[in-house]
């Protein structure tokens, strides 16, 4: 039988502590809308999306209602537009047409984001990949809700480092396209390596090759909750505190669970995986920092941070896998440096550097996200940097990320603001030596002696 | 057969048992069980209802629950019992 303090415990943890299922993603197959005329493939691409999508928003919030427990966002998530648009695509021009309707699915559905204006280019790029990638820029200009995304590398394939070297451009290319708007086309653009192709967190969600027609995947979240919890360990041993994050995740899991659960079950569409990410938001007590500081550290960039980090990640994987039948996607501690209070505070007191978070994406979920840095970074510095994160993921067989910002017309010192979930963002400094001519070399890094498994 | 868990916290008056009884009986909602305790100085209640037979949609008479409490004065609030189902029960 419950009891009165179990259920203030959950009532807390809403109200309080900022719990929420973070998002619920209804990734869509759109290989069945090819053709060779790139209008009817719009067409197809509306009607498939708005017809499937159509109650995905009110079944949310009926399922909030149900169990007074906040979903913020509902998303779709699209087969890469990369092989969709190969059949059709004969210009970056008709790229752009395809964005166009996706922000127009994504406004009429009343989803906030649609991801999956992307490419999987880990190996080589296909003209169609290549046209995608350079109309990048154009297409997050003109449009306000899709999120795009370019996997370069894989622990399987490699590092397409002709990639790496066009996306150091297309990044800068959409921070001028966007610089009225603090370049912020840039948020919506995230370069991985090891992609999952599950994954319902923007902006590198898109629904994979290998997945179903259409399913339901369910992000959690709730730093608050796991921070508070941290802040009853104070003074006790590693062995204590990694219990009590280890249960609160499997509580927050379990939440994830049953909204996947009644999703799948209303929109009739089968459940693919929980997401058990612990993603923070720019809110006061979401904070990923505020969970590492929590645990002993004076700021996060302090030297620890990494294995605290570390202790997160792992413990939080540990609660999830427990309670959920199926976890996937990038489960593990996000750290965004725009959307967390606690890192926008450490880059100000300059405890925490581009080179600190860099370590720490060794052991975080994803990798460099939400990161201003000067507008006048050059391309190659900016694929550097891709390339290094790339190394990571792919040396660790782990999924790694680059979501950084070369805001134009600002420089270390300034703030910028993204607004809403995103944020506002101190401008951070970046090594300024040139990695000019190792990035020119082109061609790939091949693939590392562990990708021999089979 | 489904059941509701109802929360009522608040500063302790007169009549915030009888208006959510009242309440509760107009939607065709029956009480199994209620617990009460005063928690930190607050008055604090939680109900186990059935809502098998309820009147209207869940998500609109959880809402109107919601503006009742805020005419009495205190939070009430309305949840399918599945969530503490399964963050407290392995």
């Amino acid at each position: 039988m419950i009891n009165i303090f179990e259920v203030n415990e959950t009532n807390k943890m809403i109200e309080q502590e900022n719990l929420d299922v973070r998002t619920i993603t209804l990734g869509i197959s759109l290989l069945s809308c090819m053709d060779g005329d790139v209008d009817v493939v719009c067409q197809n691409i509306y009607n498939k999306i708005t017809t499937y999508a159509k109650d995905l928003v009110s079944t949310g919030n009926d399922i909030e209602k149900k169990y007074g427990i906040p979903i913020v966002n509902k998303r779709i998530s699209v087969t890469p537009i990369g092989f969709v648009g190969a059949s059709c695509c004969k210009t970056t021009d008709d790229f752009v047409k395809i964005a166009k309707v996706l922000d127009r699915c994504a406004k009429e559905t009343g989803v906030n984001f649609i991801g999956g204006y992307s490419a999987i280019v880990s190996k080589g790029m296909t003209p169609a990949e290549e046209l995608l990638i350079r109309s990048i820029p154009e297409a997050m200009k003109v449009t306000n809700n899709v999120c795009s995304s370019v996997n370069v590398g894989s622990s399987k394939t490699g590092i397409n480092m002709d990639a790496v070297k066009l996306m150091g451009e297309i990044i800068k290319q959409t921070a001028q396209y966007t610089k009225d708007n603090d370049s912020i086309g840039c948020a919506k653009l995230v370069v991985l390596c090891n992609a999952p192709d599950d994954n319902p967190f923007m902006a590198g969600a898109f629904h994979g090759v290998s997945e179903a027609d259409c399913i339901i995947n369910v992000g959690v979240s709730g730093p608050g909750v796991v921070k508070n919890a941290i802040a009853t360990a104070k003074g006790k041993d590693f062995g204590e505190l990694c219990e009590i994050i280890k249960k609160t995740a499997f509580k927050i899991t379990r939440v994830g669970q049953l909204v996947a659960y009644e999703a799948s079950k209303a929109l009739d569409i089968p459940f693919g995986i929980i997401d058990l990410s612990l993603a923070p938001t720019p809110a006061v007590g979401d904070s990923i920092a505020d969970c590492l500081e929590g645990m002993g550290l004076e700021s996060v960039g302090a030297p620890g941070t990494t294995a605290a980090l570390a202790i997160l990640n792992d413990h939080v994987k540990k609660g999830g896998v427990m309670a959920s039948s199926r976890v996937g996607g990038l489960s593990g501690a996000f750290i965004p440096v725009s959307e967390d209070q606690g890192m926008i505070d450490a880059v100000n007191r300059g405890a925490l550097t581009l080179e600190k978070l860099e370590a720490m994406t060794c052991v975080c979920s994803v990798g460099l996200d939400m990161i201003a840095i000067p507008g006048n970074t050059s391309n190659t510095i900016l694929s550097g940097i891709i390339a290094d994160e790339m190394a990571i993921g792919m040396i660790n067989q782990k999924t790694t990320a680059v979501r950084i910002i070369p805001v134009i017309g600002k420089d270390v010192g300034e703030i910028v603001e993204f607004g809403g979930l995103l944020g506002y963002a101190p401008i951070m400094p970046v090594n300024k030596f040139e990695c000019a001519e190792f990035i020119n070399r082109g061609g790939s890094i091949p693939a590392p002696i562990h990708s021999f498994k089979n | 057969m489904e059941k509701g868990i109802i929360t009522v916290v608040g500063a302790d008056q007169v009549g915030i048992i009888a208006g959510v009884c009242t309440f509760l009986a107009k939607h065709e909602v029956n009480i199994l069980d209620i617990s009460q305790t005063i928690i930190e100085g607050y008055f604090n209640m939680m109900m186990v209802v059935d809502i098998n037979n309820i009147k209207d949609d869940f998500g609109s008479v959880s809402k109107e629950m919601e503006e009742y409490g805020d005419e009495l004065g205190v939070i009430i609030k309305l949840q399918h019992e599945n969530i503490f189902h399964q963050m407290h029960r392995v």
